[in-house]
């Protein structure tokens, strides 16, 4: 092996962890009977919390030629979708063995899964950043469609592949357009291309369609169609996943892009990225007013949260990508919290999914009430809590870079999301109960997680924890400046 | 002593009394009782330490006092607390009138005690803490986070239409907030720093202001609230519990006020003088309008929370007028109101608590067999209209007083407020005092018990003391409402000769 090898696979440890872990389970799910299903999953989260080790302690630097880089955003970013891979994991233990979901190709698929976006993160060309993608979107694909016997799960799963090939293609598309008039693929050398010569309108339309494919992947409008469904039919542990792993990652891989390869076309994605923002921002608020399933709720929340946090790339500037970084942060701890409380809305007969179930719940489960409440005033971005501190860092950067209408806009529709999140309070807090009465007690996983997401967004305020936050995101910002 | 944190301590205090309130588990009588009297406590010692901060308070210094300053949040957000004589009483206002509502809700709140008495704690927190926070970003926080408590007390234990009563505050309130929010940003990014004293000196270029201005304008316009953004005051005050509109009446209105004097008229001193003509019109038509719209209410909270607009309408009026006289009539006007107004929701508690209605029609000849309570809602009616001799009349007096050196039509006009604020209190008062007792209901009522004696009477000797003696108020805040009056003179002279030049 060359030594340049030898750095290279050293700087992807992460990655090979992963990759081998995840065929080694397979083969140990083959081999151990009944308890296949436990066993796997244990073991992943062990072998997600090793590659997160080594993310956490490893080095910065290239890999292969520039294809693979390991820099302090990448780092934050991986450490998020590893958090939010293995957190979801563990919740599914109780819900599995109920459902009949205890099928160990799941942890498998996930870890599977997690590899791609660790890669996307990491991706600094075009060739490595698609099939850091299609290795991610195929095994999500399987993922949502594992519960095989439930028409829901099934529907979901084929939605999404149809509407994922949709947009892989056009990703692809844009690819190529970029590929013929740069004549290259990797970042650094895109950036230098387009710097170098005049702005083409090829180009353009390459950046478009590159965006269009990337927005796919964050469920940002105009391409968030599938999002609904997807949550809505996607057994809970899965939709939990989906929520928060793969937009950490694809989040990352669209700063990445607009940052490193077209950042000398900035005036021309800002556009772009500002409007499909404000169309977030506002769909997210609006459509989920009428919403009666907290799955389908979470969803149209999860892409309102995914335009304010592209409100902080519009901006182009450090703190933007600071903001993002922190935002993303946030609202996985928010999107755990709130999932590992959907999981444990379980009565006798079994998991409830219906806002009406919560009704008077501060009566039944005081305190799974009062953390949902937390969580709830956290993502409606109400001071002290975390939520709003996610925001004030975005709409900082917007303001600082002179986007006040994107900022105006982006507070009023906050206003108009609040409405929602509050509607879930009122009926847990004011509304006496009246069918089925409280939910079953907590198992320990989900036991833990929520109790550790409410006191992070609780303590966020607290400069321990905020501060340290703001300067890892700093670090990691700095990586594009 | 000056060493010691006192307004940390004070201002969270209140969350040690959560905390042990927290370790209660069960839900049986003597544990409500317990969960009572430790909020009791709390906020009775909470008041005994805030005090201190009166007594080491220096009445000659224009500038802030009891100054905290810690690192924070990054990039120059810090942890800056202190008081001014415009924030000071406020302070002790808050603490004052904080044990009165825990008494106040001791027999009225039965269900889940325990939220109730956290949601109340957490809300003084947050309350001082906005009158305390000298960094804007600190004071936001702290301005907004007092929604959630409130929320939660309207909606938990309010009246028949409580959801819609709660839902509409707190949208209001947000939707005004957020604007202010942008409006921190842009000055963070034009001044570089969120710290209040820098600020206040940082000179903010003209047409700037104008944006800035109105972004906060937004926000404490609605929390004042100011004609026509004050209907969600009415809903709110009507559906809450009686310590709900003691606090709401007594101090967040107050927040809206003090956001003027403190980010508003100093910090862009140019805009202010360009919308005082707004600001006076919006005022007067405050004043006048919703007295008659009181005049108009069968429900007796509802009477109270429009007369509360009608007064604010003063408020906002002597903070424009931006001289001496205008600007600590207001303050007293302000504080006045605080006590006024709470009590009267205290004395309409009462009854409602006896009877559980608040229409006034219900009422009628409670003289006959409540001839303490019937004193005692007289006072707080006479301060109400701004009586002589009463805590009222100090207030509107000056206000009237400052605003009629600057615009003598405006002042007449808010003159006739006084006419008819007495003509809705006094025809309350008959309806619900006066008269023969024809109701059988009403003859099993009692008068004031014990504990509503001990809310009532303290609130009765403050009302009249400050009436006859306002000194220790006016002194306090003299030197701070000179030095703002200085500053805005200043930087209105200096704006006038650029202009010139």
């Amino acid at each position: 092996m060359t030594p340049e090898l030898t750095s290279s696979l050293c700087l992807m440890a992460p990655e090979l962890i992963i990759a081998v872990g995840a065929m080694a389970l397979l083969m140990i799910g083959v081999f151990s009977g009944e308890r296949a299903y436990s066993i796997v999953n244990g073991l992943a989260v062990l072998v997600l919390i090793a590659a997160g080790a080594w993310v956490v302690t490893g080095a910065n630097g290239g890999a292969f030629g520039g294809a693979f880089v390991s820099d302090p955003f990448a780092r934050f970013m991986k450490v998020l979708t590893l958090v939010g891979a293995a957190a979801t994991l563990v919740m599914s233990t109780g819900f599995a063995r109920e459902q009949k979901f205890d099928k160990f190709e799941y942890p498998v698929l996930v870890l599977l899964a997690t590899l791609g976006m660790l890669l996307m993160i990491s991706a600094n060309d075009m060739i490595g950043l698609y099939l850091g993608l299609e290795l991610q979107s195929l095994a999500l694909y399987v993922v949502a469609a594992i519960n095989r016997d439930n028409l829901r799960s099934t529907e979901a799963g084929l939605k999404y592949f149809v509407l994922g090939a949709l947009s892989s293609g056009m990703l692809l598309y844009g690819i190529t357009l970029v590929y013929g008039y740069t004549g290259n693929t990797g970042f650094p050398e895109i950036a230098a291309a387009i710097g170098g010569g005049e702005r083409q309108l090829g180009l353009v339309f390459g950046l478009v369609f590159v965006l269009a494919g990337l927005s796919f992947k964050i469920s940002a409008v105009p391409f968030h169609m599938w999002t609904p469904d997807v949550y809505e039919g996607a057994p809970t542990p899965v939709t939990a996943f989906f929520a928060a792993a793969p937009k950490m990652a694809a989040m990352a891989l669209t700063v990445r892009v607009v940052m490193e390869a077209f950042e000398p076309l900035g005036a021309d994605w800002q556009q772009i990225v500002a409007f499909i923002s404000i169309a977030s921002m506002a769909l997210g608020s609006f459509a989920a007013i009428g919403q009666r399933n907290i799955k389908r709720l979470m969803a149209y929340s999860s892409i309102g949260h995914v335009g304010f946090a592209l409100v902080g790339l519009a901006a182009n500037s450090q703190a933007g990508v600071r903001g993002v970084a922190i935002y993303m942060l946030i609202y996985l701890v928010m999107t755990l919290g709130t999932f590992a409380f959907i999981l444990a809305m379980r009565r006798k007969e079994g998991n409830v999914e219906e806002i009406g179930d919560l009704t008077g719940l501060s009566n039944t489960n005081p305190v799974m009430a009062t953390i949902l409440t937390i969580l709830m005033f956290s993502l409606a971005g109400i001071p002290p809590l975390a939520g709003f501190w996610a925001k004030w860092y975005v709409f900082l950067a917007a303001i600082d870079a002179g986007l006040y209408a994107l900022a105006v806009i982006g507070v009023l529709t906050s206003v108009v999301g609040a409405y929602y999140y509050l509607r879930i309070i009122k009926i847990m807090w004011f509304d006496e109960p009246v069918r089925g009465g409280g939910f079953l007690p907590m198992t320990g996983s989900l036991r833990v997680v929520l109790g550790l997401s409410g006191a992070f967004i609780l303590f966020y305020v607290l400069p321990w924890i905020g501060g340290s936050v703001s300067s890892y995101a700093e670090a990691a910002a700095g990586t594009f400046f | 002593m000056t060493d010691w944190p006192i307004l940390s301590t004070v201002t969270f205090l209140p969350l040690v009394g959560v905390l042990l309130i927290l370790f209660i588990r069960d839900d049986s009588a003597s544990a409500r009782r317990n969960i009572r009297a430790i909020a009791l406590w709390t906020t009775i010692a909470t008041f005994v330490i805030s005090l201190f901060v009166w007594i080491g308070f220096d009445n000659s210094v224009p500038g802030f006092q009891m100054v905290e300053k810690f690192d924070w949040l990054d990039s120059g957000i810090s942890y800056h607390m202190g008081v001014d004589g415009i924030s000071m009483l406020f302070v002790i206002l808050t603490t004052f009138l904080m044990p009165l509502s825990i008494l106040a809700s001791w027999e009225a709140i039965e269900t889940r005690v325990k939220a109730y008495m956290i949601s109340f704690l957490l809300l003084e927190t947050l309350m001082i803490g906005v009158f305390c926070a000298l960094d804007i970003v600190l004071f936001y926080v702290f301005f907004e986070g007092g929604l959630i408590p409130m929320f939660i007390i309207i909606g938990v234990w309010g009246g028949k239409r409580r959801v819609y009563a709660s839902f509409k505050f707190f949208l209001y309130t947000l939707a005004g907030s957020v604007l202010m929010l942008l409006a921190i940003m842009a000055m963070f990014f034009q001044a570089g720093t969120t710290d209040i004293p820098t600020l206040l000196t940082h000179n903010f270029p003209a047409n700037m202001q104008i944006w800035l201005w109105l972004a906060f304008f937004a926000s404490f316009a609605v929390k004042m609230p100011m004609w026509p953004v004050h209907t969600w005051l009415p809903d709110a005050h009507v559906e809450a519990p009686t310590a709900g509109s003691v606090i709401l009446a007594g101090i967040l209105l107050k927040m809206g006020g003090y956001g003027f004097l403190r980010f508003s008229l100093p910090m862009f001193p140019d805009a202010s003088l360009y919308f005082q003509p707004l600001v006076f019109t919006l005022s007067v038509v405050a004043i006048i309008y919703t007295s008659l719209v009181a005049l108009m209410q069968e429900d007796m909270k509802k009477l109270i929370a429009y007369s509360s607009v009608a007064h604010m309408g003063y408020v906002t009026m002597g903070i424009f007028a931006m001289n001496q006289e205008g600007i600590q009539g207001a303050i007293f006007q302000m504080l006045s109101h605080g006590l006024v107004s709470g009590a009267l929701f205290l004395c309409v508690g009462v009854v409602y608590d006896r009877m559980h209605t608040r229409e006034i029609a219900a009422y009628g000849g409670l003289v006959n067999n409540m001839p303490k309570y019937a004193v005692a809602f007289l006072v707080f009616t006479m301060a109400n209209v701004g009586l002589p001799g009463t805590s009222g009349f100090v207030g509107e007096f000056l206000t009237l007083l400052g605003v009629f050196r600057v615009n003598t039509w405006v002042a007449l006009f808010a003159a006739t407020g006084v006419i008819l604020s007495a003509a809705y209190a006094l025809w309350l008062y008959r309806k619900v005092i006066f008269g023969a007792l024809t109701k059988e209901s009403l003859e099993r009522m009692l008068d004031l018990s014990a504990r509503e004696k001990a809310i009532l009477y303290p609130l009765i000797v403050l009302v009249i003391f400050f009436g006859v003696y306002p000194m220790p108020i006016l002194d306090a805040t003299a030197t701070s409402v000179e030095a703002l009056v200085h500053t805005i003179t200043i930087s209105l002279d200096s704006a006038h000769t650029a202009a010139a030049n």
